[in-house]
């Protein structure tokens, strides 16, 4: 089982992002995905320095892939993309079937991402078809949704399952950042470089039910699969993806790594975690429940 | 401009709202079946078969297109119900299906190669390629844009494809890319996208406290009002949280869109068609808004340089609102 890192999902100051994948470098993963999966408008790493990360990580031993956006609103978030794929080096993400469009053309194999809403077996068959060489289980989708899809799957497609941190729920046309500071998303001041890990949504009652990031939505609570290690083993999936954080990722990623090798229990792994959690943990969606919910598993 | 009328597209919950859409002036009525296959998968609504055939012909005798909307994503273990929906809709003889997984769309086309393909909003296409990868792979003649593109980016889209735009011009707002929303999922287990359904009356508690009157989903307390505020339906983006210290509606206010006073600039950048939201509105609603949106698109195509939103024309649609109070949503830019 391999492991791999996502996109970082907020907006760090660029010394803080490029000490972030230095040490990246050395944590125990095999896959890191990179770019920009957020908003269009933030700029503290341009494309050539995502690039740039890439071939340090590759250099490092690491598979770099490159993301990208999952709303596409302008010529110039495309022609982004046309030149990630034109620099050819590295593996690309679609995350909206544009990008699938100008891969497909060019016959460039590619990662369909987890916003491409891949939930049965034909339209997994035609990615494939299309040139995806790996495909990541879209974080709502359920172990039943996935067992019908590895029941299915085209030979050499690998299969990614989102396995730990705050899930991305939602993408907006409008910015819940700016609107909380009473700003318009083209004048927003980039207050999301204020907040390395979100901001907490909390009910009236001071329950953490989302967390704000900029045009995203995510939950609160942390993802994580950790006690559904064994069925995620049985299921087949190749690769499991961890969402970085701004405090613990090493952790995280040496923990999953331990209970993947089978040095801790999944049970211990998972609550050796609550520090990395503040706001606690889930699973529902592996288990066809509420996303929130946590179902504890005997193991 | 271009030199089609632009078409009017309006919401069928249920026979009575299809015929009020088709007397009061629709071009097109969009509808789906009674099960999860269709985004408003709401108790009492949408059709059987024999309502469908009935509105079918009722529409037709009127010159009134029938579009289908089979728009959440099938799952490999009940991929079959979708297949036998997408059948069904081409044996009674409707004038599109409307869909988003590209799974259905192969299959569509394959087995009915005549049917007319609409990409739906569910379908989250919000430039040109994506668009035109749809064109080219399944042959989709028309493709709804997902509310949260300005207009400037519309004329984008329109100017780079031979796919018809459908845009949505008038009812409720979904402030999140539809297809790309897990919130209710997340909250309550039903999914837009694989159920149909957001924020589903199963999961609603109302609760007269002293506090004021509270409204949970799944337990989750999404909004508090005040003796004398107007208690809206709990759906999990439109309530009020509080961010960093401060409570309000954190991610969207109740208000409804309503681009009417956009109308010249819809038609003059050759939009194909304008939608009307609203499949879980009365007849009434429908009715209304339809006649409404048909006065107004009649009187911009005879003269749109002196074309205004008239203040009954608004006051009408303000009435339906939800909130009572409208937006121009994304085509607005300042709104984003």
């Amino acid at each position: 089982m391999k492991l791999s890192l996502g996109p970082l999902q907020y907006y760090w100051p660029r010394q803080q992002t490029l000490d972030f994948y230095a040490a990246v470098a050395a944590m125990p993963v095999d896959i890191v995905y990179l770019g920009e999966t957020v908003c269009a408008r933030r700029h503290e790493l341009r494309l050539d320095d995502w690039l740039e990360i890439a071939a340090q990580l590759v250099a490092a031993g690491k598979e770099a892939v490159l993301s990208t956006l999952p709303l596409i609103e302008s010529e110039s978030d495309l022609k982004a993309i046309r030149r990630l794929i034109d620099d050819g080096r590295f593996g690309v993400e679609a995350n909206e079937m544009g990008a699938v469009h100008l891969l497909a053309e060019r016959r460039v194999p590619y990662v369909a991402g987890p916003t491409l809403n891949v939930f049965n077996a034909q339209t997994l068959g035609l990615l494939n078809e299309m040139g995806a060489r790996r495909w990541v289980m879209p974080p709502e989708a359920s172990r039943d949704i996935l067992a019908g899809l590895q029941a299915n799957r085209p030979e050499g497609l690998e299969t990614e399952v989102f396995a730990y941190g705050r899930v991305p729920l939602a993408y907006s046309a409008r910015c819940f950042t700016a609107r909380r500071f009473n700003l318009q998303k083209d004048t927003c001041e980039f207050k999301c470089i204020d907040f390395p890990d979100g901001m907490i949504l909390k009910t009236r009652e001071g329950d953490a039910f989302l967390t704000v990031n900029g045009i995203q939505t995510q939950s609160a609570k942390a993802y994580n699969l950790l006690m559904d290690l064994p069925a995620l083993v049985a299921s087949g999936v190749d690769v499991l993806r961890l969402s970085p954080q701004a405090d613990g990722t090493l952790e995280i990623a040496n923990t999953f790594r331990a209970a993947i090798d089978g040095s801790l229990t999944p049970g211990a792994a998972w609550h050796s975690l609550a520090p990395w959690m503040p706001s606690g943990g889930c699973n529902g969606f592996w288990h066809a429940r509420p996303g929130l919910e946590l179902v504890e598993n005997s193991a | 401009m271009n030199s089609k009328p632009i078409e009017l597209v309006c919401p069928a919950g249920g026979l009575p709202a299809m015929k009020a859409a088709v007397d009061a002036g629709a071009d097109c009525v969009y509808a789906g079946f009674k099960d999860d296959t269709n985004a408003r998968n709401f108790t009492g609504l949408n059709f059987d078969e024999n309502s469908l055939k009935d509105g079918i012909r009722y529409a037709h005798d009127h010159g009134v297109k029938v579009l289908i909307a089979l728009n959440t994503y099938p799952q490999t273990e009940n991929w079959s119900r979708w297949t036998a929906a997408v059948d069904r809709a081409a044996d009674y003889g409707v004038d599109s299906v409307i869909l988003a997984d590209i799974g259905l769309m192969d299959y569509a086309q394959r087995r009915h190669p005549q049917l007319r393909l609409h990409l739906s909003v569910q379908g989250s296409a919000t430039n040109y390629e994506a668009i035109n990868f749809y064109r080219q792979r399944f042959g989709i003649q028309r493709a709804v844009l997902p509310r949260v593109l300005s207009l400037a980016q519309v004329e984008q889209v329109v100017a780079n494809t031979d796919v018809e735009i459908e845009i949505f011009g008038f009812g409720g707002l979904c402030v999140m890319v539809e297809g790309r929303c897990a919130l209710s999922a997340y909250a309550t287990g039903t999914s837009p996208n694989c159920n149909g359904a957001c924020s589903p009356g199963k999961a609603v508690r109302w609760e007269q406290t002293p506090r004021g009157m509270e409204t949970r989903l799944n337990g989750i307390l999404i909004d508090r009002f005040a003796d004398g505020e107007r208690a809206g339906y709990p759906t999990l983006c439109k309530g009020r949280f509080e961010v960093e210290n401060e409570t309000y509606y954190a991610i969207e206010e109740p208000a409804s869109l309503n681009t009417l006073e956009l109308l010249p600039e819809i038609m003059r950048m050759g939009i194909r068609a304008i939608k009307i939201e609203g499949r879980q509105r009365s007849p009434a609603y429908v009715g209304q808004v339809t006649k409404v949106w048909r006065e107004a698109i009649d009187a911009c195509r005879r003269d749109a340089d002196h074309f205004l939103a008239k203040g009954a024309w608004m006051a009408e649609l303000n009435k339906v609102s939800e909130g009572q109070s409208y937006t121009l949503g994304a085509y607005n830019r300042p709104w984003k």
